[in-house]
């Protein structure tokens, strides 16, 4: 493979502790290598900005409520379609791209990795054939598992060790990378049309309440070694004052923690901080969430934030999304899928006049603001829930710069300007944060040593801008910013260059990473075992059809750890 | 002219100019509102003709395409032969003219969308398809000739006019606005309720004779629209003259 040398940029590595000096950077078989030839291809990055490849946590690009949201949304694609070109396919976008776009302007951006976060388990063989079909990228899934009959039973009864070996096997089945949890019980309450509130309210012909679940799929996680921490979407989302669910929430395997490492990720706080006990007065719980955050080791967050745009909500969460639908009054889809999760649909517009969108839109910011440490924050629109990821530029300077927030303070609903604490808050974002809650924060939240950073060895996952740190002020130039980072002057993805000056020059296959968690044998064959019985009680699949082949992903990469059980 | 000529297209999928499809022909006009735009043979594979047009006028002597004067704000257009489906969809103002037929969906909301045609007119000599009107917000549609199914479904303004027979569903998910049907309507649909006969409905700034039976709907929307459907051409509808009385 051919080698590169990047040469005279501005290179920003926080995880290896370097904030914006004048490096050069080689790259030799796809790996970041200490030197290369003379015949190297040179980049010369001048005056540009070098960084890790982006990583994204949460971004609902694939699976089957996402192919539902964009047959739902016929006029989405209208308003935003690509033709094709000799390297890339035709598309159409908005809120919900097709794969092969969502690809390449993932790719435009300077990201390279991207986490699809919400798979039923028995459609992730959907999902896998989407992310095929997403090019350039790296990607991976979290398979659902928060209201999984088999999953309660197995905690209701108090048996972790098989419920490990159960989501062991789960996620070889399904390839996924990690557990997920919608609104645990909650869904499985919705499917037989009921809501359960906070963490205590027992779940509906299951002996077990939330809070129950967080804490055992928890203590399945540890056992089972996985990269990732659990990655929950909390109980009560979008309900007025949740920002105390969320709170619980993360107390509630507070005890669970070790070594200060994080134990649970908490995703999309945007929609689980609010405020307030009626939708006149609803306000934003970030402060308190914020504090907590900084308090406490053991939790991540990524914000949800907001963009005032038309854009199409998806969630696992069934009944939050009849709840929206019977808010605005739009279309809608709700999904039962089995014995296994619920999912909904429902386009969606964020108004700036309106006093609830204009208080989400504060509650992202604040969160991201407020939590002081950035590698436990990460910027996330929960794509394309409370905007697209292309609007990513346009949050960097939001959180780069006061004048920009000052001024799309001053154009949101009045009511709101005077009840968010937004105005009043002064930090501003330098490079190497943003570089933190972009990819390097990302990279090692998901457990993934060889991304989000440039050391030797790392994976030649690069991004370049053109734009001078040393020569802007963020805080002033916030257009420039926004402008830089829409279309990267270069991405590099693991040693090739696909991107130049914010186009598709190649777009080879990304890898899709999956979790292997070995656990034992003996466990394994008592758990196959009740798991064939409950196959023919409950599914209508057999079992021995259900799992995915090891070879039916087309560029699979295994990561395989060894349980402790 | 030159510009004219190599203004690019797509025909399926290759980019092609003007020129290679059209003899171009020029006489000047004094501004947009004097321009005149003249297609002379069978343009119904030609799509979006008279897309957002603002002024002038445009003639297509022939049969037109799909999306015949899309999102169009202001002039005329008049096609001599058959128009295709989405005639003045999303229309905002100004008049299209068919003399012949014209498919479905005439001044609708792009599929997935709920906002139809919001002002202008349209006028059709012959027949039309189904849906006329679907999500028509505002403006008015004249049909000499006869139309499919759910004429004014979804329609929240505006006026159609059927002037021949119609097959069905009339007025369905109506919130407001006017359907007239002036020949034979097999039935009304049970979400309507009957309010009265009659003389005359007025179709823009025109008075059609009647009478009519007054259909108000679709209750299934709380709907306060109203279905006018010709008492002559209709006698099977005559038992609802009984809600009269009470």
């Amino acid at each position: 493979m051919s080698e590169l040398a990047i040469r005279n940029g501005i290179v920003f590595d926080p995880l290896n502790g370097i904030e914006g000096e004048k490096l050069d950077i080689y790259i030799k078989d796809g790996k970041i290598v200490k030197n290369v030839g003379a015949s190297a291809t040179v980049i010369d990055a001048s005056g540009m900005m070098v960084m890790p490849g982006g990583v994204d946590i949460h971004s609902h690009i694939a699976g089957s409520k996402v192919n539902a949201g964009r047959i739902l949304r016929p006029e989405d694609h209208e308003k935003d379609v690509e033709t094709r070109t000799s390297l890339t396919r035709a598309g159409t976008g908005k809120s919900i791209p097709s794969t092969f776009t969502t690809g390449y302007r993932y790719a435009r951006m300077g990201y390279t990795t991207v986490f699809e976060p919400a798979t039923p388990l028995m459609k992730t063989r959907h999902t896998h054939e989407e992310l095929d079909d997403t090019p350039i990228v790296d990607k991976g899934c979290f398979p659902l598992f928060g209201n999984d009959w088999r999953t309660l039973e197995y905690l209701a009864q108090g048996r972790v060790e098989e419920c490990a070996a159960y989501v062991s096997w789960m996620l070889r089945a399904t390839k996924g990378y990690a557990i997920k949890v919608v609104n645990p019980g909650g869904v499985e309450a919705w499917r037989w049309g009921r809501y359960i509130t906070g963490l205590k309210d027992h779940v509906p012909n299951f002996d077990i309440t939330p809070k129950e679940i967080v804490r055992g799929i928890c203590k399945v996680n540890q056992l089972l070694k996985l990269p990732h921490t659990i990655h929950v979407h909390t109980n009560d989302l979008a309900k007025i004052g949740n920002y105390e669910t969320t709170i619980a929430t993360m107390d509630s395997v507070r005890d669970l923690a070790h070594d200060n490492k994080p134990i649970i990720h908490i995703t999309h706080v945007q929609f689980t901080g609010r405020s307030g006990s009626a939708w006149h007065n609803i306000g934003s719980g970030a402060p308190e969430i914020g504090d907590y955050v900084n308090k406490h080791d053991h939790v991540t967050v990524d914000l949800g934030q907001v963009v005032f745009m038309d854009t199409t909500t998806m969630t696992a969460d069934g009944g939050f999304q009849y709840m929206l639908y019977q808010l605005s009054g739009n279309k809608w889809m709700n999904f039962d899928v089995e014995v296994e999760t619920g999912a909904g649909v429902v386009p969606y517009k964020y108004r700036r006049n309106n006093y609830v969108n204009a208080i989400q839109w504060g509650i992202g910011l604040e969160l991201a603001l407020l939590v002081k440490d950035p590698w436990r924050v990460y910027l996330t629109t929960d794509h394309p829930n409370g905007g697209t990821f292309t609007k990513y530029p346009k949050i960097i300077a939001w959180l780069m710069s006061k004048k920009a927030r000052e001024k799309s303070v001053g154009r949101i609903n009045k009511t709101a300007q005077k009840k968010l604490d937004l105005p009043g808050i002064d930090r501003e974002y330098s490079f190497p944060e943003i570089v933190i809650i972009t990819r390097a924060g990302t990279a090692k939240a998901l457990g993934l040593r060889q991304k989000g950073h440039l050391g030797i060895g790392a994976d030649a996952d690069v991004s370049i801008y053109n734009l001078d740190p040393t020569k802007i002020d963020p805080s002033k130039d916030y257009r420039l910013v926004r402008k830089a980072l829409k279309r990267a002057a270069f991405t590099i993805k693991d040693g090739r260059i696909v991107v130049k000056n914010g186009e598709i020059v190649e777009a080879p296959l990304g890898r899709t990473y999956w979790v292997d968690s070995k656990v034992s044998e003996s466990l394994m064959k008592d758990v196959e075992s009740e798991m064939r019985k409950t196959f023919d009680d409950y599914y209508t699949v057999q079992m021995d059809n259900y799992a995915m082949d090891d070879n039916e992903l087309a560029n699979p990469s295994r990561i395989t750890v060894k349980a402790e059980v | 002219m030159r510009q004219i000529e190599t203004t690019k297209a797509w025909e399926g999928n290759r980019r092609i100019e003007l020129a290679d499809i059209f003899q171009v022909a020029e006489k000047k006009g004094e501004g947009p509102d004097e321009t005149s735009i003249r297609i002379v043979g069978d343009a119904a594979k030609i799509r979006k003709v008279g897309y957002k047009m603002s002024g002038g006028s445009l003639i297509v002597d022939g049969n037109a395409g799909m999306y015949l004067g899309e999102e169009m704000s202001g002039g005329s257009i008049l096609a001599s032969g058959n128009a295709g489906s989405w005639l003045g969809t999303k229309m905002r103002g100004g008049q299209i003219e068919v003399k012949g037929n014209a498919a479905d969906y005439i001044g609708a909301g792009y599929r997935g969308t709920t906002l139809g045609m919001k002002n202008g007119s349209i006028i059709i000599h012959g027949n039309a398809g189904h849906e006329v009107g679907c999500w028509m917000a505002n403006g008015t549609i004249r049909i000499k000739g006869s139309a499919g199914i759910f004429p004014g479904i979804h329609m929240a303004d505006g006026t159609i006019f059927v002037g021949g027979n119609c097959d069905g569903r009339a007025g369905a998910q109506m919130k407001g606005g006017k359907v007239i049907i002036g020949g034979q309507l097999p039935s009304i649909l049970p979400s309507f309720s009957f309010e009265q006969i009659q003389d005359k409905v007025k179709v823009g700034e025109e008075k059609v004779p009647g009478p009519f039976y007054a259909f108000s709907g679709d209750m299934n929307e709380e709907g306060k629209g109203r279905l006018s459907v010709s008492l002559k051409n209709n006698p099977h509808l005559k038992w609802y003259e009984k809600y009269l009385e009470a």
